[in-house]
């Protein structure tokens, strides 16, 4: 619309820049975590985790074996050294392992870039040297120039980036490590599915008696909800707290669905409400006028028109049991510590293993992948939600 | 028992339970208490259906009632009574001592801080990225990727600026990106970013305004797709370059949406809790209200200065609280 009036807004690709910055800035500390978890413990350690996106160029001088004691007599004075730059060196076992691919190489500190790999260098009075990309190299002469020390070879290295899995098998499925996520995912997994479902039911039966039902007190009752809408959680704590261990519940998922249920409420009778409000009043009455009791009206129609908004709700309500920290640790997690979840692993892995980020990084990124795949999948409930769920 | 089997018994007994719950009760109703047969038919009628609203509601109501409503005034009464003294009444002693805590002001002052700064920066920078990708063609993508952080973890949000803040010695490569630029831009030596007391507020707000500029981004984005053509058009015919446009044609119509989301997010930003307590643990004068009272009520074990601590987190909701209860009463009628 800002060209309507035939002029082409001059500032459209400032749009586009600016856009395409935000965007970057935003996404940038996600994927530094992404990029960490795949790269092994050395590499963490000695480079930034943008520098792993680019092959690194290495300079390296090397050496050709000793001659004195591996040439080849090739008769008629002649005499020959083969073998692998980098397998002389030591880096690899044998020239198949070797990680790096040389772009050029040369033979004197003044001129390390003189060759590209298959060329072969003329040494003087005969003496030959060839280095292909691989460090593979043949270096020929009469008796007197091989010998003494090996020729040494100056090589640019080009190594690609190189990433691993390691970090995720050693945190989800190596079984002897105790700090291991398996345990912590499966727990979160328990938390999360019964407290998604079971606020939904009977909050839909609440939401739509507030919706649809004439009785005394609703309008009261729904200002209830909004206000209880904003109480923190934090108020609840100690409170619950006694009450579980008085009932005999104690610490343990019970307790933990419970409260999530009770915390979910608020939001989902509001957002169904307001969803349900909206329902056209035709379908309603028509139905009641055939004859169909509330209950029927109720599952019948209500429930799978307001699908959209059960949806919206399922998802807040699993992504904040998801990610939740406070309740877990307050109504589940007991000094065994055989329940944990995810989030109090991760806040525990800080403290102990604070600069190996390798498995921090993993750790993290196995608590949020799920998240975001719902996320990812479902983002069209998730706005409608937000949209409906924030106070007019 | 296997938590996923208990887990499972749960879902079984909780959706069941409810859903029994919710037919016989209506059941009962219909056919045995009030049946809509016989000579009251009409009168059974009308009372079945005065109980059956409250049928349907009494879970939640139950719910709601116990898990959050009782608390406000349960966690009251805590912040009064002494518990070692076998929960004697004792006014405002927790308050008393909690106010000559220093602890506790340097959570007030930096509660303040995140209230002043996050909700306007979150808002800020939503505004700014609902207009910008407004009208162009790969603006929904850019919208899901800046609207990704709201899917991730507070906790995995610290792990992730944690990496971002990291500090190495002098002599060896810096990991985290805010050294390797501050180095590169001729800083002398690595900072310990977290460890720099008041500034260090500021980065772990960074956090929280990652994560909810994507709200405020898709709340403000919806309201501007609601804004009349017809007021930008007859702007633009009057010659208002895009500035104008935006400031004083766009801004005052979505003036309401604006404070919804504000308010929104310093509701968050009031119980702001795991970024803090995972990043800090509120070390180094970064303490907020929340963490105040979790180490009150579960390091100290002093339930009377925590609940105190808890119903200054209340108050502090409370204008927020009854300006929404206003507003959607407002809306009802």
């Amino acid at each position: 619309m800002d060209n309507i009036a035939g002029t082409k807004s001059s500032l459209t690709w400032a749009v586009h820049i600016s856009v395409a910055a935000l965007v970057l800035l935003w996404i940038f500390p996600t994927l530094g975590l992404l990029v960490s978890s795949f790269r092994t413990t050395d590499q963490i350690r000695t480079s930034g985790w943008w520098a792993a996106m680019f092959p690194a160029v290495q300079n390296e001088t090397l050496r050709a074996a000793d001659p004195d004691e591996f040439r080849v007599d090739l008769g008629e004075g002649r005499f020959m050294v083969e073998g692998n730059l980098f397998v002389v060196d030591g880096q690899v076992e044998s020239a198949e392992d070797v990680p790096a691919e040389i772009s050029v190489w040369g033979t004197s500190s003044r001129d390390i870039d003189a060759y590209v790999p298959g060329e072969t260098a003329d040494l003087g009075d005969g003496e030959t040297m060839t280095v292909q990309s691989n460090g593979d190299y043949v270096w020929e002469g009469n008796d007197d120039q091989l010998s003494g020390r090996g020729q040494r070879v100056f090589v640019t290295a080009e190594s690609p980036p190189e990433f691993t899995f390691a970090n995720y098998r050693n945190v989800l499925f190596d079984p002897g490590n105790r700090e291991g996520m398996a345990k912590a995912f499966f727990n979160t997994l328990t938390v999360t599915i019964p407290a998604t479902i079971i606020p939904i039911l009977i909050a839909a039966f609440a939401a739509y008696a507030l919706a649809w039902m004439e009785f005394p007190g609703r309008a009261l009752l729904v200002a209830a909800v909004v206000a209880l809408l904003v109480v923190p959680l934090q108020l609840a704590l100690i409170p619950l707290l006694t009450l579980h261990n008085a009932v005999g519940i104690g610490k343990g998922y019970l307790g933990v669905w419970l409260a999530h249920t009770g915390f979910g409420l608020p939001l989902a009778i509001y957002l169904l409400r307001n969803y349900m409000v909206g329902l056209p009043r035709e379908v309603i009455e028509n139905a009641r006028v055939d004859g169909a009791t509330e209950f029927q009206i109720f599952t019948r129609i209500i429930l799978p028109l307001s699908f959209p908004a059960l949806a919206s709700f399922a998802i807040f309500q699993f992504l904040w049991t998801w990610n939740d920290l406070l309740v877990a640790m307050v109504f589940l997690i007991d000094a065994s510590g055989e329940t944990t979840v995810m989030t109090r692993q991760i806040v525990e892995l800080m403290g102990t293993r604070g600069g190996d980020w390798e498995i921090l990084a993993t750790s993290a990124f196995v608590s949020i992948a799920v998240p975001l795949v719902v996320f990812f999948t479902m983002q069209r409930y998730l706005v409608r939600g937000l949209l409906a769920g924030s106070v007019k | 028992m296997n938590p996923a089997l208990q887990g499972l018994i749960t879902i079984v007994v909780g959706v069941g339970g409810c859903v029994a719950y919710f037919y016989f009760s209506n059941q009962f109703l219909d056919k045995v208490l009030f049946p809509s047969r016989g000579p009251n038919a009409g009168r059974n009628i009308n009372r079945a259906n005065a109980i059956r609203p409250w049928l349907f509601m009494f879970p939640a109501i139950f719910a709601l009632g116990l898990y959050l409503a009782y608390p406000v005034f349960e966690t009251l009464r805590l912040s009064v009574t002494d518990r070692s003294a076998g929960g004697a009444f004792i006014g405002g002693e927790n308050y008393a001592q909690m106010f000559g805590e220093s602890k506790f002001w340097e959570a007030v002052r930096n509660n303040v801080m995140w209230l002043l700064i996050v909700p306007a920066a979150s808002t800020a920078f939503g505004l700014l990225a609902a207009q910008l990708t407004d009208r162009i063609k790969w603006g929904s993508l850019a919208k899901s990727l800046i609207f990704m952080p709201m899917a991730i973890s507070f906790v995995g949000a610290a792990v992730i600026f944690k990496l971002i803040y990291d500090a190495r010695p002098e002599d060896v490569a810096q990991i985290g990106v805010l050294n390797a630029i501050y180095l590169q831009l001729g800083g002398e030596s690595p900072i310990t970013w977290l460890t720099v007391p008041f500034w260090n507020n500021f980065f772990l707000m960074i956090v929280l305004i990652w994560i909810q500029t994507g709200f405020a981004m898709v709340i403000l984005s919806a309201a501007l797709r609601g804004i009349p053509e017809e007021t930008v058009e007859a702007a633009i015919v009057d010659g208002a370059n895009p500035f104008q446009i935006f400031f004083k044609i766009k801004i005052p119509q979505i003036a309401g949406t604006i404070v919804v989301v504000w308010t929104t997010i310093t509701i968050v930003v009031l119980k702001i809790f795991d970024i803090v307590f995972a990043m800090t643990n509120g070390q180094w004068e970064t303490q907020v209200l929340a963490n105040y009272m979790y180490d009150k009520l579960f390091r100290a074990n002093d339930w009377g200065v925590g609940s105190a601590s808890a119903m200054i987190i209340m108050l502090m909701v409370t204008p927020i609280l009854v300006w929404n209860v206003y507003n959607a009463r407002k809306e009802m009628r």
